[in-house]
């Protein structure tokens, strides 16, 4: 994927408005594979007793950085939908700590891409959450663009 | 032998909205993806009401996948809740009409697997949990979430969840 693709599948990405809301930010894209942070926020906890981020809001970062490592493959899909995602919270996250995850594509076909993510706070080892997905492979009408 | 005599209807449905009131308001991000409950006796339904916030595909434009992922967790969590609650707030043994109420401890999700069926519109969307199965420890819970058409599903979901440990149980 070249970089100026590259930069157009980044703007897509930041102009979600969904993604705005929850303040994304890339850290890195290309080649099937993404990396996309979001802050820990007040309005964003799930549970008031300890402060722990809402697992949704967890979800939705790993959904946005699939779909972004689709767009970014090398055989450059038009677009992504959401066919199927399964997270696996391993760990609570700690509370005020930035979540960063990454997600790679690990096959694509003419129609399908399989996706393996996971999701850390600012602590080394042992990821928040892990996550597999089936995305949709949308190809550009009327063939190769 | 003499009945109790029925509590009045305003008192049950006082009750019953209080704790309910309790439990959703306790959750920033309840409110952050703009997420309502109605009750009916103890049938919970989930309402996300449409924002432009919750767009995940301008284009199209569709909720992101990730909004209608959380929101069906949301649901299901909160039914869990609400489920084992039940009891205790009918017995009066859990009073969540209190100013500051104590809130319980929430369910934890263990996993949750979302099957996206088709896109969802830029409008309200609602959902309803089912809970399959509750143990002491874990339990399993299946979501339905549709918008204009009840029988035509948007998305569906199942997760596990840790139950919280129950204080004070003999």
């Amino acid at each position: 994927m070249n970089a100026d693709k590259l930069t157009l599948a980044r703007q897509f990405i930041e102009a979600i408005p969904h993604a705005q809301a929850l303040q994304m930010q890339f850290e890195s894209l290309g080649d099937g594979r993404a990396e996309l942070s979001m802050p820990w926020r007040e309005d964003l906890v799930g549970d008031p007793r300890t402060g722990v981020i809402h697992g949704g809001a967890v979800s939705a970062l790993m959904d946005t950085c699939c779909g972004a490592a689709v767009i970014s493959h090398p055989e450059a899909p038009a677009g992504t939908a959401t066919i199927d995602l399964r997270i696996d919270y391993m760990r609570t996250a700690t509370p005020r700590q930035r979540i960063t995850a990454r997600a790679e594509v690990y096959h694509i076909t003419r129609t399908v891409a399989f996706l393996r993510a996971t999701a850390h706070d600012e602590e080394d080892g042992l990821p928040v959450a892990t996550a597999t997905g089936a995305f949709t492979v949308e190809r550009p009408k009327g063939g190769a663009q | 032998m003499s009945r109790a005599k029925p509590e009045p209807v305003q008192v049950v449905k006082q009750r019953r909205d209080a704790a309910l009131r309790a439990l959703v308001s306790g959750v920033p991000y309840i409110r952050f993806l703009g997420i309502e409950f109605e009750r009916r006796g103890d049938e919970l339904t989930a309402v996300l009401n449409y924002d432009d916030k919750l767009i995940g595909n301008p284009l199209l434009p569709a909720l992101h996948g990730g909004v209608t992922a959380a929101f069906m967790e949301v649901a299901a969590i909160m039914e869990l809740s609400w489920s084992t609650l039940w009891e205790d707030i009918e017995a009066g043994r859990i009073d969540l009409t209190a100013p500051d109420p104590v809130l319980p401890r929430l369910p934890k999700t263990i996993d949750f697997t979302v099957d996206y069926l088709r896109s969802g519109l830029p409008r309200d969307a609602y959902a309803r949990a089912r809970v399959n199965r509750s143990g002491r420890r874990y339990a399993s819970v299946h979501v339905e979430a549709w918008q204009d058409n009840r029988a035509k599903l948007f998305a569906q979901a199942t997760g596990h969840f840790l139950m919280p440990e129950r204080t004070g149980d003999d």
